[in-house]
């Protein structure tokens, strides 16, 4: 039969209703799920904190030291610790310059196959080429190394003489390098391009654009801020990158920026040194934590750089 | 209507998406310096049709037609033919207003320099701002994103954008369905001052709309066993919304369904 609600209307039939209770109910489930989620947020922060912490308390080991001085750290030309002789930059250059010849191989590549992909590929051709390109990043670097020291080297030679080019040289690691993260900047970039709407695309094609114009002067705009990101994490992991200089590059600081030359980079100074024989306290085995510390502050300083960068020259399109 | 006063005319016009044939049979002439509307129940294919008109319906993979669509007489369709250029003259405005994430300033003048315009830039944005009445509201904030404006001052800021390549025609995609009804009202307004220079073809949904501004409409409808759509009736305005000769027109434009 039909009964009456709250406001005296009939109520349809049907299962009884609960009396009404508008009490707030205790639901546990949610705060397990909540402080979970909290957890696995903060774990990477967590863990960056950690890392830094570790990070400084060696490296402070190493800048109280009474042979080392922070100013001449920052700007001497000689990394001889047996002299005790510690200015980073001959490992900042090299680092810098296998970095840069990385980038100017993978940002143009990186970018121009991503606009392919994303504006000019059939959706058949993408689906193919795309995973084919993100093969190419699950390598293990250390194959890239030996691709680089057994077969970019010998080119490199055969090209520009033997007597110009060392066996090892920073050059044909950044050159490998750039091959390396090419398909990261490609893919990360695709992912931005097709996120433009459609409609902006449209907007343009129905005032005569080409095909090209579309691309460059309406989605690549639009897109700048993944892309940048997309290049931020490229230098990042171009600067972080290790096996493949480590076996390429050479194993001796040199300060040049000479890329047919043997340097050793920051990262690979690390590995050098901690495959070695060291023993815990030695001011090489504290060293290479000063080196760490700055590779950690060049990553920072450019990832506040690209921030910058992105709110300046973003187009937001929603 | 005779062949030199319309700007389009359209020979069994059939187009596909792939195979599915989503409008078949369009045989019609849209006047020069009219307002022509095309009416009809969701899914029918006006938007297809509309898109015809400027080939932006090739965007879409796989999409093709059979027929003609002659525009000044010369078919739009011919091999020879730049979709580039068709979209040159052939303006459009879409149902959601879609600046570009750039300035007010830069939104209207975009397309005149890609097309290479050597003239007054200043002058063009002022005056496609002016033909678009928004230039009253936008003079002193050239400089802001497009996307500061509200919905039907942005709707109005495309229509800008379009005319500033000078078309001859302007394609409206249910250009006011996301607006207000004041907002409604200007772009319609807009619209009669426009035809005036511009050719001017509308898809709409909303009938009285339909009414008020157009001096021809397009009636069309599913027909046939292959659910295609096509242009049952084709009558100056008037006509169609008060001696319709066709029986589902009549049911259509009195709301009996659809």
């Amino acid at each position: 039969m039909a009964k009456k609600n709250v406001n005296g209307l009939n109520q349809a039939p049907g299962p009884e209703r609960p009396a009404m209770n508008l009490k707030r109910r205790k639901r546990p489930g949610e705060n397990v799920i909540q402080s979970l989620l909290f957890f696995a947020g903060f774990f990477s922060i967590f863990t960056t904190l950690g890392i830094v912490y570790e990070l400084g308390k060696e490296a402070w080991l190493f800048f109280r030291l009474p042979e080392v001085n922070i100013w001449k750290f920052l700007t001497g030309t000689q990394w001889q610790p047996h002299i005790n002789e510690f200015g980073i930059l001959p490992l900042v250059s090299a680092t810098l310059v296998t970095t840069a010849i990385a980038m100017l191989i993978a940002i143009p590549l990186g970018l121009a196959a991503a606009i392919y992909l994303s504006e000019y590929a059939s959706k058949k051709t993408r689906n193919t080429l795309k995973p084919a390109l993100e093969i190419l990043a699950g390598i293990p670097t250390i194959v890239y190394g030996y691709f680089a020291l057994t077969f970019v080297t010998p080119l490199l030679r055969t090209i520009f003489g033997s007597g110009i080019v060392d066996i090892y040289n920073t050059g044909s690691a950044g050159l490998v390098m750039g091959i390396l993260i090419l398909p990261l900047i490609a893919s990360i970039s695709e992912d931005a391009l097709n996120a433009v709407p459609r409609s902006l695309r449209e907007a343009a094609y129905g005032l005569g654009a080409t095909k090209l114009e579309v691309a460059i002067k309406i989605v690549l705009p639009a897109a700048l801020s993944g892309i940048a990101a997309a290049v931020i994490l490229g230098i990042s992991r171009a600067i972080g990158e290790t096996m493949i200089v480590a076996v390429a590059a050479g194993a001796g600081p040199n300060f040049t920026l000479n890329p047919f030359k043997a340097a050793e980079t920051m990262t690979g100074h690390i590995v050098r040194i901690s495959g070695g024989d060291l023993s815990y306290d030695s001011i090489d085995y504290n060293s290479i934590f000063a080196i760490g510390l700055m590779l950690f502050f060049m990553t920072l300083t450019l990832n506040i750089i690209s921030q910058r960068f992105v709110r300046r020259f973003r187009e937001v399109y929603e | 209507m005779t062949e030199t006063n319309s700007v389009f005319e359209t020979r069994s016009l059939s187009i596909f998406y792939g195979n599915f044939m989503a409008v078949t049979d369009v045989n019609i002439n849209i006047p020069r310096h009219k307002i022509t509307a095309i009416i009809g129940p969701s899914g029918c294919g006006k938007s297809t049709l509309l898109r015809a008109f400027n080939r932006m319906n090739e965007l879409v993979p796989d999409t093709h037609i059979h027929g003609e669509v002659l525009f000044e007489g010369q078919n739009l369709y011919e091999k020879n033919v730049d979709p580039v250029e068709v979209r040159y003259r052939i303006g459009m405005v879409f149902q959601k207003a879609n600046p570009f994430p750039k300035s007010i300033y830069e939104n209207v003048a975009w397309a005149a320099r890609i097309h290479g315009f050597k003239g007054d830039m200043d002058e063009l944005v002022e005056s496609s701002l002016r033909q678009a009445a928004l230039w009253d509201e936008v003079k002193d904030i050239l400089k802001q994103s497009g996307l500061s404006l509200s919905g039907g001052q942005q709707q109005r800021l495309c229509i800008a954008r379009a005319i500033a390549v000078k078309p001859e025609v302007i394609l409206m995609d249910e250009p006011a369905s996301a607006l207000d009804p004041i907002a409604t009202l200007k772009i319609e307004e807009l619209m009669q001052e426009l035809k005036q220079k511009y050719t001017i073809v509308i898809v709409t949904h909303n009938m009285q709309q339909a009414a008020r501004v157009s001096d021809y409409t397009a009636m069309m409808m599913l027909t046939g066993e292959t659910r295609a759509g096509t242009v049952i009736e084709f009558e100056a305005t008037n006509k169609i919304f008060t001696r319709p000769s066709d029986k589902r027109t009549e049911d259509y434009v009195t709301g009996r369904f659809g």
